[in-house]
């Protein structure tokens, strides 16, 4: 058996490679044309679709809190890097990435003048809050000259071109990464175990010391920012924001990946926000029965598996080689530690 | 002259919005659980008031009875089939909520798939003469509106404070460890609960379609989001509350609309649920609890 | 615990089989009629279709849906065009951009169509057409009334008169046929076809001096317009416009009944088919009430005529403005087609901006925003009936 901190070292070095090699092999196949911009704009909503899930689960999962107003900060993100990219007069290239930081930063202040007054609460009375404030960043939205009122905000500029097709895969993809990372590290930090203590039992936890204000705000405005940033990413890659589909629905839709995918389990998250995106998609083919099959499967999920696909636990290569390893000297095989393989 | 109608008018809508409380208010009271799909209840009972009464052409008394009835049903059905497992076994109650969700969804496909996404138009069910009372003119629909809603709400709050069943539900509200062991069978009470709760949605769809003549599938959504609103101002698992939340949500609505701008009445309506709930986090007539430590 | 595994790996299985299969046949829901057996040869046009067929807009997209197949229907009995038949491909969207540019691209991509027919509501239709435009692709929307949706390319065309046109126009009609003095607007705040004609409503009734007493909104959804009416009401303008869709529009005139407003209801051709959504024991709300439309469905037109027939045959309900624009886009492409003498995307579109198409909306040419340019009609509604008043021009 190997030491903790090599393990762990392995285990990094591991998950680096493979994170490379993947955005090597895509980047190949979609510039050689094997996978066209059907299949690469879906893997960018993919990766949209994944930032938003892994961003909620940090409130959602690692701080235990119900969140029903998820859309509205991507919403406001979405507006905020759109706005800049139409009016800062910068060239794409260089308007982008500031756009994302600012859609991010954007949202990030909305998480601290929402989350302020609405962290009081908590449980039910905490979603409905904010789907509150998530209804009215919408109806405000839907109200305004800025932001071009119910006709939506348009003419906001892909960076993909003939010549460049990954430019936006590329984008996407390492922020979906530094999300991932970034929830993963801020899940095993000191940070988020004070933050897991809470969901634990937060009287318990303030009587240890923590200041749970702090870290119920701290996981709120780190996920309310990769909303933002998600949100940016989308209103380029679609090119339109209609404010009427940040509503309540998607802020469902959105938790709905993260707890089917398993509450507090990031991998969880990545799977079933994959899954959600690529399942409407390959159920085209029966149109009107499309809705009704996704929701008989998402009843199903929940009544035989209650806490998610993946519960609370990561899904883990390394884990999983031990296992198979542990398997085959046992001649005995664990099906649940295969399904990925 | 203007303002009392205005009043009025809110009043017309926040009885229905009371009602559709009434259901979501109960069943959280009994099992904590927002029941999303109550909304979608309300389709159901109006598709079925539209079935019996303009497809199969029978008359009034039986669309209405045979709406409630089959809601009812529903509610009971709906509970067994989908909630049941999840309950008995103190499954976390997001997955609850998310089943909620998805039998939401479900029922709102169904019946689009059944009748089509277009609306349908209702006849006039109960018509008399508008009451009038000086240069005030209230319309029937308003009038019975009100009426039901402040009968059905009455009779709730008995049926829930002197019957065995509705002391049963108080119980098992209270504790359900202790109610079971006092001898209550807490999963037919449940069951019962969410059959009461989709009976008095269907009342609610039949007062919505004798206002509005116009069902559609998807018609429960924005409905259930206002009615669930109206049940945690007034504080959820109250009945009073419901009401009270309900007739308040629809008069703010109105007054909104007539005095501060049409544009913004969504946002002031949650900008109103947002400041009670800080104010007062469970409602304006909702028990507090504290947590014990 | 080893069962709980079991079950979640058999689900997550399920799962992913099921996006694998349908990966498999997601070929779409093919509706050729009389191709299905040359689509096999290969012999085929291929023409890309986006509709919401399901979701909160799916009443417009299936009825538009419909008059399209119609259209390819009638061609491909006569012999199709350029001697093939016609392959109609077209997907749902639900009414979202995301879902819309996606089935976009796999009508480019995966299916090589060689024009598009679509999108019905305007905010999808914008964004395919910001994609389309990348790709040099003849589109038509039949129903995208949004006024820069072909602002966004050459290549993008309407069978439909945008928002400020119907906006002005029924201004014009107001103060010069109706003689009124004053207007009041119900709109729906949450959707850019009602905003954008009200909008336009609002600004030409004050150029022709008329007094706008009060403009309301409502959000997406509501069923409750009293407050609203009341408030319009206390104004005593002369008429009020009420930009909407039918079934909203069914439910303001009789709630404008029941608050006592005697104005003269005014609308604009998302009218069409609100006489299916008013009972009869309602139909008094909507008398004399004028709206413009693309079509009059009283006109003797024989193709008009034929088509509706058959609509009421083949879907049993009965054919709206969004079927007939269907019809006509498809129409309209086709004969384009014809036109160029080939598929050629360039040639297509060389071919649409100088068609003359006789369809059932009346003569159609395009103007330099590929806007068709023809003659609207103001339709009033009497005995239950709708009936055609005149030909309008602004």
């Amino acid at each position: 058996m190997l030491g903790i901190s090599r393990r762990k070292k392995i285990s990094y070095v591991v998950n680096l490679v493979i994170v490379i090699l993947l955005y090597v092999v895509f980047t190949m196949l979609i510039r050689q044309g094997v996978v066209n911009s059907y299949y690469s704009d879906i893997i960018n909503m993919m990766c949209i679709n994944i930032i938003m899930a892994v961003s909620l689960n940090l409130v959602t999962g690692l701080l235990g809190q119900l969140v029903l107003g998820h859309a509205g900060f991507m919403l406001v993100g979405a507006y905020a890097a759109g706005l800049f990219t139409l009016h800062s007069g910068l060239p794409l290239p260089v308007a982008f990435p500031i756009a994302l930081v600012l859609g991010g930063l954007v949202a990030a202040l909305f998480g601290v003048i929402i989350g302020v007054p609405a962290l009081r609460l908590k449980g039910d009375y905490l979603a409905i809050i904010t789907l509150g404030f998530g209804e009215i960043i919408r109806v405000i939205a839907n109200n305004l000259t800025i932001t071009n009122g119910a006709k939506g905000l348009y003419g906001i500029d892909s960076l993909n071109s003939r010549h460049n097709l990954t430019a936006m895969f590329t984008y996407m993809f390492f922020i979906a990464v530094l999300a991932i990372f970034i929830s993963f590290t801020f899940g095993t930090s000191r940070h988020g175990r004070a933050v897991i203590s809470i969901r634990e039992d937060e009287i318990a936890a303030e009587a240890s010391g923590i200041n749970t204000t702090y870290y119920k705000l701290l996981a709120f405005i780190l996920a309310a920012f990769f909303a933002g940033v998600a949100g940016g990413l989308y209103a380029h890659q679609i090119g339109l924001i209609d404010p009427s589909k940040f509503d309540f629905n998607r802020s469902v839709e959105i938790l709905v990946m993260v707890v089917l995918g398993g509450m507090g389990s990031i991998t969880g998250s990545i799977i079933s926000a994959g899954v959600l995106t690529v399942l409407p998609e390959a159920l085209r083919g029966f149109s009107s029965y499309r809705m009704l099959l996704y929701s008989i499967v998402l009843i199903c999920v929940m009544l035989f598996r209650p806490t998610g696909l993946l519960g609370r636990s990561e899904f883990s290569l390394m884990k999983t080689v031990d296992k198979i390893k542990g398997a085959v000297k046992g001649k005995k095989q664990d099906p649940a530690s295969n399904k990925e393989g | 002259m203007d303002f009392f109608s205005q009043i009025i008018n809110g009043l017309g809508i926040g009885s229905i919005y009371a009602l559709v409380a009434l259901g979501y208010s109960m069943v959280y009271g009994i099992v904590q659980l927002i029941n999303f799909a109550h909304g979608d209840i309300i389709m159901v009972g109006a598709y079925v008031v539209f079935v019996i009464l303009v497809m199969m052409n029978l008359p009034l008394w039986l669309a209405v009875l045979g709406s409630i009835i089959f809601c009812g049903l529903a509610g009971v059905v709906i509970e067994r089939v989908a909630y049941h497992r999840l309950l008995v076994r103190d499954a976390p109650r997001i997955s609850l909520l998310i089943t909620a969700i998805g039998v939401s969804i479900f029922l709102q496909n169904l019946f689009q798939l059944l009748f089509g996404s277009d609306a349908k138009s209702m006849p006039k069910m109960f018509s008399f003469s508008p009451l009038q009372i000086g240069e005030l003119q209230i319309t029937s629909s308003t009038v019975l509106n009100i009426l039901v809603s402040v009968v059905m709400m009455a009779g709730l709050q008995l049926m829930v404070s002197k019957m065995k069943i509705g002391k049963a539900m108080r119980a098992t509200s209270e504790d359900a460890g202790a109610a079971k062991l006092m001898g209550i069978n807490t999963n037919t009470t449940i069951a019962f609960t969410f059959g009461i709760g989709s009976a008095l949605a269907s009342a609610g769809a039949v007062l919505y379609c004798n206002t509005y003549p116009q069902i559609k599938p998807i018609m429960g959504g924005l409905l259930g989001l206002k009615a669930f609103v109206a049940a945690v101002l007034g504080g959820i698992g109250s009945i009073p509350g419901a009401m009270l939340g309900g007739y308040l949500l629809g008069v703010a609505e109105s007054l909104t609309n007539a005095y501060i701008s049409s544009n913004l009445t969504d946002a002031v309506v949650f900008g109103i649920l947002i400041i009670v709930l800080l104010v007062k986090p469970a409602g304006l007539l909702g028990k507090n609890t504290r947590e014990k430590v | 615990m080893m069962k709980k595994r079991l079950l979640a790996a058999v689900l997550a299985a399920v799962m992913l089989s099921a996006s694998a299969t349908g990966c498999a046949q997601g070929g779409g829901n093919t509706d050729s009629g009389a191709a299905g057996s040359a689509a096999a040869a290969g012999e085929t046009i291929k023409i890309g279709g986006l509709a919401p067929l399901t979701g909160n807009v799916s009443v417009y997209g299936i009825a538009t849906n419909n008059g399209v197949k119609l259209a390819v229907d009638k061609i491909n009995k006569a012999g199709g065009v350029l001697g093939k038949q016609i392959e109609y491909i077209a997907y749902d969207e639900k009414g979202d951009a995301i879902e819309a540019v996606n089935a976009y691209n796999k009508l480019v991509q995966d299916d090589k169509v060689v024009a598009l027919v679509g999108d019905v509501t305007s905010k999808p239709t914008i964004a395919v057409a910001q994609k389309a435009v990348k790709d040099g692709l003849p589109m038509i929307t039949a129903t995208g009334t949004a006024a820069d949706i072909t602002k966004a390319g050459d290549n993008i065309f309407r069978a439909c008169f945008i928002d400020p046109f119907q906006g002005e126009l029924m201004a014009a009609y107001a103060a010069q046929k109706l003689g009124a003095k004053t207007a009041a607007i119900i709109y729906d705040n949450g959707d850019d076809y009602s905003t954008g004609v009200a909008d336009a409503f609002e600004a030409a009734a004050k150029e022709a001096g008329m007094t706008i007493t009060n403009k309301e909104a409502y959000q997406s959804g509501s069923v409750d317009f009293k407050s609203q009416l009341t408030k319009i009401k206390a104004g005593n303008p002369d008429v009020v416009m009420v930009p909407v869709y039918y079934s909203d529009v069914a439910l303001i005139a009789v709630q404008a009944k029941d608050v006592g407003l005697s104005a003269k209801l005014l609308g604009a051709d998302g009218w069409d088919g609100v006489l299916e959504k008013i009972d009869k024991s309602n139909l008094d709300a909507v008398k004399d009430c004028y709206f413009c439309s693309q079509y009059s469905a009283e006109s003797s037109d024989p193709d008009l005529q034929a088509f509706l027939k058959t609509y009421k045959e083949t879907y049993n309900t009965d054919a709206n403005m969004f079927a007939v624009l269907g019809y006509d886009a498809m129409g309209m492409m086709v004969s384009a087609i014809e036109k160029a003498g080939s598929t050629d995307s360039d040639k297509i579109v060389e071919a649409l901006k100088g068609i003359e198409y006789k369809g059932l909306t009346g003569n159609t040419t395009f103007d330099e925003n590929r806007n068709p340019v023809r003659e609207a009609v103001i339709t009033t509604i009497a005995d239950g009936k709708y009936k055609f008043v005149e030909n309008f021009k602004k």
